[in-house]
């Protein structure tokens, strides 16, 4: 049979972001996918370089709505670091806070839209009822349900009161709860198992030849954490296992999420807990010195990095941001091959695929383009 | 238009549109915490389908087309087309910082200058992103609009200037005041 191209996107029904899919389809069976991902490209690594670090913070948490603190956490990481500056323990737990809640809001989203691309749609109510409750503590602790705004150079900027650690903490058993009840049903519920067991395989030399990162790496064996690797903010300190699941198909990934956000309630526990006293930030000098620098963080999605390069002035010379999302769309390519169309879904969904952060990367994309 | 229709079965209509105002959301360079946020709304806590508000993927059915963010210069052009595409009367709610003037991102060199320069906007909501609350408030004002344009027969008693839509690179771009 002839192959036939599928074009989909960048607005379909099926998307929620702009994205624009070129299927090669053989019958039912895919051949190949190309992707057309600079939709969203806004130029944010250009626009860093014209503003000091306290402008830079907010415009980098916007990178993507969803891993904010992520962005502005390696971010201010990377610059403190090359300024040599000493992070008060108080703010490194507050920090780790924020940054678990936001990966269970990010897990518990994700369940959600898997859900709902299997049809699923009880599930996906369920989760988004309950990262209600998480959305509620960020913006008690934070004051915004999703861009937090907590990081600057130095420490963060605002302080956890005891009711907010105490209100947080009240709040965890009915989570914790909830997401026994996830881990239960990912593992008995029919309607899941079928649809997600041994769709969009990768096997271990796979996730390692593609450079695939985070949950959709850990899903197939890839036993990598940069939370354990190379520890940063507090969680040297805090007891947590990194979670590692064998099967390798979408089941495996969804094993490691949900796994993840069981291991996520309990850092927020502890930290909560054994929340140090004394200052929350130190005070940063204006101009950072010259230096390079590759910060490392574990977003939800996988392994984020940013590359910073300051020239002692206050702004950066050159940000250069790899986001998990980019590094996982190629091991999407390739578990796609030989899948049915109708599992499309799934298997993009199942990188937790986050496209305004990606977006911004594919200049160099276009710059290929043309040169080819 | 001009004289509005205030036959029966066009007064049924009106009625129709807004008790179930359907929604499509457009993402045109956001970054992804507006369009959450529109999630959120659906969702038991705000859950807006009690009020017969709906989310369609596709424009051809739909009354209010969301933009979330501020539209890049690859979007601009099938932003506009998305909203061509969608039936008479539209209208368009420009979702938080971005969609009102660039909110970060103003001025970075792959952004058309606003949302209104591709399409005319009727409602604009504040915040970055705006809560749930505020995108219920801005359907409902979305509503109330409808209503005094339906009694006016029309939208042009309220309009200045239309948007003129932007050529491929963005440039040429008549802001509606
Ligand atoms: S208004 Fe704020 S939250 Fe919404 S897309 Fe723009 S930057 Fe993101």
């Amino acid at each position: 049979m002839p192959e036939v191209v599928v074009s989909i996107g960048p607005q379909h029904p099926a998307l929620k972001e702009p994205v624009n899919f070129k299927i090669v389809a053989d019958g039912e069976k895919i051949v190949r996918l190309e992707l057309d991902l600079s939709y969203n490209h806004r130029g944010i690594e250009k626009a860093a370089e014209q503003r000091n670090f306290i402008r830079v913070l907010p415009l980098l948490e916007r990178v993507c709505g969803i891993c904010s603190h992520s962005h502005a956490t390696v971010f201010s990481k990377g610059i403190e670091e090359i300024m040599g500056l000493e992070i008060p323990p108080r703010a490194q737990y507050i920090r780790t806070i924020i940054a678990e809640l936001e990966r269970m809001h990010s897990h518990l989203l994700w369940l959600g839209v898997a859900a709902h691309v299997i049809g699923f749609n009880t599930l996906f109510m369920w989760t988004w009822r309950d990262r209600e409750a998480v959305q509620d503590t960020l913006e008690e602790m934070s004051g915004n349900r999703v861009h937090y705004g907590m990081n600057e150079i130095g420490g963060v900027r605002r302080d956890l009161t005891p009711a907010q650690v105490e209100a947080a903490l009240e709040r965890l058993p009915a989570l914790e709860e909830r997401i026994k009840k996830y881990v239960e049903m990912v593992n008995s519920e029919e309607t899941m198992l079928i649809r997600f067991r041994d769709v969009g395989k990768m096997s271990r030399e796979e996730a390692l030849k593609y450079g695939a990162v985070g949950p959709t790496a850990r899903a197939s064996g890839v036993d990598y954490d940069v939370r354990r690797d190379d520890p940063y903010l507090a969680y040297a300190e805090v007891p947590w296992n990194v979670i590692t699941d064998t099967h390798g198909d979408v089941y495996g990934r969804t094993r490691v999420r949900v796994g993840e956000l069981w291991e996520s309630t309990q850092i927020v526990r502890y930290c909560l807990e054994n929340l140090p006293a004394g200052p929350i930030r130190v005070d940063a000098p204006k101009n950072a010195p010259k230096g390079e620098i590759l910060s490392r963080y574990e977003a939800p999605r996988g392994e984020l990095a940013h590359f910073i390069r300051t020239n002692g002035t206050d702004k950066v010379e050159r940000v250069d941001i790899r986001t998990p999302t980019l590094a996982n769309w190629t091991s999407v390519a390739v578990c796609l091959v030989n899948q049915n169309i109708a599992d499309i879904p799934v298997i993009v969904a199942a990188i937790d695929p986050c496209l305004s952060c990606t977006s911004r990367m594919t200049v160099v994309n276009r710059v290929d383009k043309e040169g080819r | 238009m001009g004289v509005p229709d205030t036959g029966m079965s066009q007064r049924l209509v009106n009625w129709a549109r807004a008790k179930s105002p359907w929604i499509t959301v457009y993402n045109s360079g956001a970054c992804n915490a507006c369009d959450i946020e529109i999630i959120a709304c659906l969702m038991p806590r705000f859950d807006v389908e009690r009020f017969g508000i709906l989310v369609k993927g596709s424009p051809r059915h739909a009354d209010i087309l969301i933009v979330t963010g501020h539209v890049t210069l690859k979007q601009a052009s099938r932003l506009r087309r998305v909203w061509e595409q969608m039936p008479e009367p539209k209208y368009v709610i420009a979702m938080g910082a971005c969609g009102a003037s660039g909110g970060v991102f103003h001025g970075l060199y792959h952004m058309v200058e606003s949302v209104d320069c591709v399409v005319p906007v009727d409602v604009y909501v504040a915040g970055c992103p705006p809560r749930p609350d505020e995108i219920i408030n801005a359907v409902v004002t979305c509503l109330n609009l409808l209503e005094e344009d339906a009694a006016h027969g029309g939208k042009e008693w309220r309009q200045k200037k239309p948007a003129t839509g932007v050529d491929a690179e963005g440039k040429s771009c008549t802001v509606v005041s």
